[in-house]
């Protein structure tokens, strides 16, 4: 209970330990997220919308990729940017840009997955119209991403909750360096395993926070198309 | 009005699904203008002979020709509505503004006449899955005349409508037939086929039964199947 109480007195005094923890994970996360959204969104629809051997097997890769377990995508980036690896010579290892890298391998996946699903059902509902109008190529593309802007929202969001809430992928490229690449999740293994549970539990009320106003946003934006018969 | 696109020729137009003929080598011309309608019982191919029309299906065997053109470079002089309007998430104004983008920056007004031709004007700026059906049929309608198409397809575009609506339409639709434009119209409304069809196509069995003038069609049909089809006899 004393530990409960401390912890949300960090919140409250805003510590400047918990915040930089919370801001390094916020700022990995959205660029993580920015990245995956660039490459999964026209991906997603790319896929959606063309017709080409193999495409179901892309789609197929695509799910299996969205279950990937964290750490072995932690592992795969790992032996990437590791010295001997092929992209050791970036010396990127535990820094924020090998987190980042390792988060957007595991969101985009998710992101394209889901938006590929949403541009499709879009498609089948929208491909006879938009030939009768001679609607094709990049007008079709921009009209398909219009008007699931808050279907591929919900995507986006969904994305970022995996990424904020990540632990195995980041802990390994990251190395859970203080005042470095400590985020929320890493932090909370650490402070727990040492037995200092009131930062890990100031952390988890922030990460819980974090992961409910996602999933309040995802709610309220379904909502808010559904009523307006945008959905 | 362009009549570049008439007379429009089928010859022995055939398609198979799985191992049905469900056109079975249909060959019709269609030299007049004004409003064809095509009746006929379920699964008689009329939805199927509009959509190889307008290009949407390729047929496995035949031709299709609309005046020296061949149907894909006649796809500029055509429109089509289909039973359920597919409308954009956007409102009404930016559905007619997206089919019509030159139109919408040159002259936006014509974008606001077009929507008061179909009684939509002060459902402008509604989003355009929020009206009912019939509204958005109309809607549909006015966005498919907006590029002023020589041929326009309908594909029982009131079916289960409401009478206003309906009336809206078959306005909408006589206006532009008298302007020049050839339509050819989808429908098991033999009411609505009497109010319009200058001459009638009467399918059966993914074949061209009949083909008369519709005075003539509804007086006296020449064959025995369109004679149990306009007697209401349940055809299988």
């Amino acid at each position: 209970m004393n530990a409960l109480a401390e912890a949300f007195r960090l919140i409250i005094t805003l510590d400047p330990d918990l915040f930089e923890i919370l801001w390094l994970s916020i700022r990995v996360s959205l660029i993580a997220l920015v990245i995956a959204a660039v490459i999964g969104l026209p991906l997603g629809t790319w896929l959606a919308i063309t017709r080409f051997p193999g495409r179901k097997f892309c789609i197929l890769l695509l799910n299996a990729l969205m279950g990937m377990p964290p750490v072995v995508v932690g592992l795969i980036v790992y032996l990437l940017l590791s010295r001997s690896g092929p992209l050791g010579w970036l010396g990127l290892l535990y820094t924020p840009s090998a987190m980042i890298i390792a988060q957007v391998v595991l969101i985009t996946p998710i992101i394209a997955a889901l938006s590929n699903q949403v541009i499709e059902n879009l498609h089948q509902e929208y491909s006879d119209t938009f030939y009768s109008m001679g609607i094709t190529g990049r007008r079709a593309v921009v009209a398909y991403l219009v008007d699931a802007r808050y279907a591929l929202t919900t995507c986006i969001l969904a994305g970022f909750g995996r990424a904020i809430a990540e632990v195995g992928a980041v802990i390994i490229v990251g190395g859970n360096i203080d005042h470095v690449t400590r985020v929320m999740t890493t932090a909370i293994a650490l402070e727990t395993s040492k037995g200092n549970l009131t930062l890990a539990l100031a952390l988890g009320t922030v990460l819980l926070t974090l992961s409910l106003l996602v999933n309040a946003l995802v709610i309220g934006v379904r909502e808010y198309a559904a009523e307006r018969q945008y959905a | 009005m362009p009549s570049s696109i008439m007379p429009i020729r089928i010859c022995d137009l055939r398609l198979t699904k799985g191992e049905r003929a469900v056109l079975g080598g249909v060959d019709l011309t269609i030299d007049k203008s004004g409003i064809t309608v095509i009746m006929g019982p379920n699964g008689a191919g009329k939805t199927l002979l509009l959509r190889c029309l307008h290009g949407l299906i390729r047929p496995d065997q035949g031709q299709i020709t609309l005046g020296h053109l061949r149907v894909a470079d006649s796809r500029d002089q055509q429109a089509m509505v289909f039973q359920q309007p597919v409308l954009l998430r956007r409102t009404a104004l930016q559905n007619l503004a997206f089919a019509a983008p030159v139109i919408a920056k040159s002259r936006p007004q014509r974008l606001i006449e077009a929507l008061e031709s179909v009684h939509l004007a002060d459902r402008a700026h509604q989003p355009a899955r929020m009206l009912s059906g019939g509204e958005q049929q109309r809607l549909a309608l006015a966005r498919a005349l907006l590029g002023k198409p020589a041929l326009l397809l309908l594909d029982e575009a009131t079916a289960s409508l409401d009478p206003a609506s309906v009336l809206v339409i078959e306005s909408l639709v006589k206006a532009q037939s008298a302007q020049g434009t050839k339509v050819i119209l989808v429908s098991h409304d033999q009411g609505q086929a009497r109010r319009l069809a200058d001459d009638v196509v009467f399918m059966s069995d993914g074949q061209v039964a009949e083909q008369s003038p519709a005075n003539q069609f509804f007086a006296s049909p020449r064959t025995p199947v369109a004679k149990a089809y306009l007697a209401g006899e349940i055809l299988l």
